[in-house]
């Protein structure tokens, strides 16, 4: 967990009552034992995929479907990476989730900077039309904005992929807040020394908004990285499918080898599992950014 | 300007497609699906939004958040107070807790397929759990929802509980309560806001559920597990383009009425400060 979280943490205090020492060592086993079956609950699963993508299909259900391997298949994840096409769906989501990340960086900043710094006429309208945004989600527009990229010819493409997610209302605010907390004199000063609005927001503003806008593009490769329906609905070619799209159609093969959709399910998360390893600080805040601190 | 970027955006892939679901909606295709579709006005939005199959698809989303909303809260709060404490090892919990951040929805469906999927899974002969029987199919499915909402809402509770205030803690402890009155009277009203803002994000969730649909059930058995969102964006679906565009625009009204709950909690919380 975030380091600088769990310094704040602490043990509810014991009520002053004389516990004995005894006691305090079976609340203290007490807890240990939650902790455990609650870690089972969560492992239970994860384990079940591991063991079933290496396992042999068949082999393990005639088996009775213990709790070890059965006939395993090293080869599951060379094969699931070639065979089964997540090499491919794996290239297509980095450059997608690339795209829509550097895109939602810079939109959101420009579009942070001009409502934090700048007045201009219809300035609340437009922060209105940003604030309608939110009631829009994919899932509504869905139909329609199939359509639309279907007659702009883009179905199967970078294009219709990413369009739709170039920017983000959720950016904007975020990052808007970020841009706040910059003092005004600092503005003065670098209008002073001759800095642009350009140059004022790259070399300064960013710089000083960077944990917020860390927080933000930890959800902005979450939300990119793992979308569905979108994906699902402005592809029909195999070629052109994203891991999370490549995992549904894995689903559907032949119960005999149906474990290379584990192994690849296995292959789609590990982007997020070392993110989650070497960036657990920066994703916690990102996760709760906008939830306690409101 | 800088807003041109952002605001083509919203104006082409946002407020457009609202306008032109609208007129998809109005328009009513022939069986055969050649030739323009004739302008019907809003005959064919009222016959859809108070068809059977518009109904029962809110009717399983409703279902859908009754299942994931209450247990992800209870478990994330369970998660987050037993992992709130000084104990060795309690960083290796803290992390297993969280993992399920890692995976996303189709990630998470198809490790739920490795237990229910009435074939191969691990529990496909426990009957409560059963896929194959409507009965239960979506209950099971729903499942697979909470063990993945899991990661974020321990992640969010647990910041929510590491920022009481110690004296807080103090106090009580003086006061004399004990650990369930502690947790009652101090522990649940300052998490509240926390709990609130997940409670909303998990029935946002739920609307959205699609993913871990169709890859366990592809809506069975018959329309057992097909969820609003299900019959508007399978691809698969028999329905035509005006009848999805006109359920698109009943769940754009559901979606509207959650986030005017949503901002009523935030702008409530703005009152009792932080």
């Amino acid at each position: 967990m975030a380091t600088d979280q769990a310094e704040n943490a602490h043990v509810p205090v014991e009520p002053v009552r004389s516990d004995s020492g005894l006691r305090r060592h079976l609340v203290t086993f007490g807890w240990y034992a939650t902790l455990v079956a609650l870690a089972l609950v969560i492992l239970f699963p994860i384990y079940m995929l591991i063991l079933r993508a290496i396992s042999s299909p068949i082999a393990y259900i005639n088996a009775g479907q213990p709790l070890r391997l059965v006939e395993p298949e090293w080869d599951i994840f060379s094969r699931a990476w070639t065979d089964a096409g997540m090499a491919r769906a794996m290239l297509v989501s980095v450059v997608i989730t690339a795209v829509i990340m550097t895109a939602q960086f810079i939109t959101s900043v420009l579009a942070a900077y001009a409502f934090a710094f700048m007045e201009f006429p219809l300035k609340k309208l437009m922060f209105a039309v940003v604030i309608g945004t939110l009631l829009l989600p994919i899932e509504v527009t869905l139909i329609a904005n199939v359509r639309t990229i279907r007659d702009l010819g883009w179905l199967n493409s970078v294009q219709g992929l990413s369009f739709p997610f170039l920017a983000t209302a959720l950016g904007i605010f975020l990052i808007r807040q970020g841009f706040m907390a910059v003092p005004r004199d600092l503005r003065d000063a670098a209008t002073l020394d001759g800095f642009g609005h350009l140059g004022f927001l790259f070399r300064v503003a960013v710089p000083l908004a960077k944990p917020v806008i860390g927080s933000f593009l930890v959800i902005s490769f979450l939300s990119a990285w793992n979308q569905y329906v979108w994906p699902r609905n402005a592809t029909d070619s195999g070629s052109w499918q994203t891991v999370q799209i490549a995992l549904r159609t894995l689903t559907t093969t032949r119960i005999d080898e149906i474990n290379v959709a584990f192994a690849g399910a296995i292959i789609a998360a590990l982007p997020l599992v070392v993110l989650l390893v070497f960036f657990q600080r920066q994703m916690v805040r990102g996760l709760t950014a906008g939830a306690v601190k409101g | 300007m800088f807003l041109l970027p952002a605001l083509a955006v919203f104006v082409g892939f946002f407020y457009y497609p609202l306008y032109r679901l609208v007129d998809m909606a109005m328009h009513r295709e022939n069986r055969f699906g050649r030739g323009d579709p004739p302008y019907v006005g809003t005959t064919q939005i009222i016959d859809t939004l108070t068809g059977s199959d518009f109904v029962e698809g809110v009717t399983h989303s409703a279902l859908y958040m009754v299942y994931t909303v209450p247990l992800g809260l209870v478990l994330g709060v369970l998660l987050a107070v037993a992992a709130n404490r000084k104990l060795k090892g309690i960083r290796a919990f803290q992390t297993v807790f969280s993992s399920t951040v890692a995976t996303s929805v189709a990630v998470a469906s198809v490790i739920f397929f490795t237990l229910v999927n009435p074939e191969v899974g691990y529990f496909k002969d426990v009957t409560w759990l059963s896929l194959a029987n409507p009965d239960t199919a979506l209950f099971s499915v729903s499942l697979s929802s909470v063990w993945q909402n899991l990661g974020l809402t321990f992640i969010i509770v647990l910041a929510s509980l590491q920022a009481v205030p110690v004296e807080m803690e103090e106090a009580a402890a003086l006061d004399g309560y004990g650990p369930l009155r502690h947790f009652w009277r101090i522990t649940v009203p300052l998490i509240s806001p926390a709990l609130l803002f997940l409670a909303v994000v998990l029935v946002v969730h739920a609307l959205q559920a699609y993913a871990q649909i169709e890859l366990l059930t592809n809506g069975g058995p018959g329309t057992a597990t097909e969820t609003l969102l299900y019959k508007i964006a399978d691809p698969q679906g028999i329905r035509s383009v005006g009848v999805k565009a006109s359920m698109s625009l009943g769940l754009f009204v559901l979606t509207a009425a959650v986030a005017a709950v949503q901002y009523g909690l935030l702008s409530r919380r703005v009152h009792y400060g932080d």
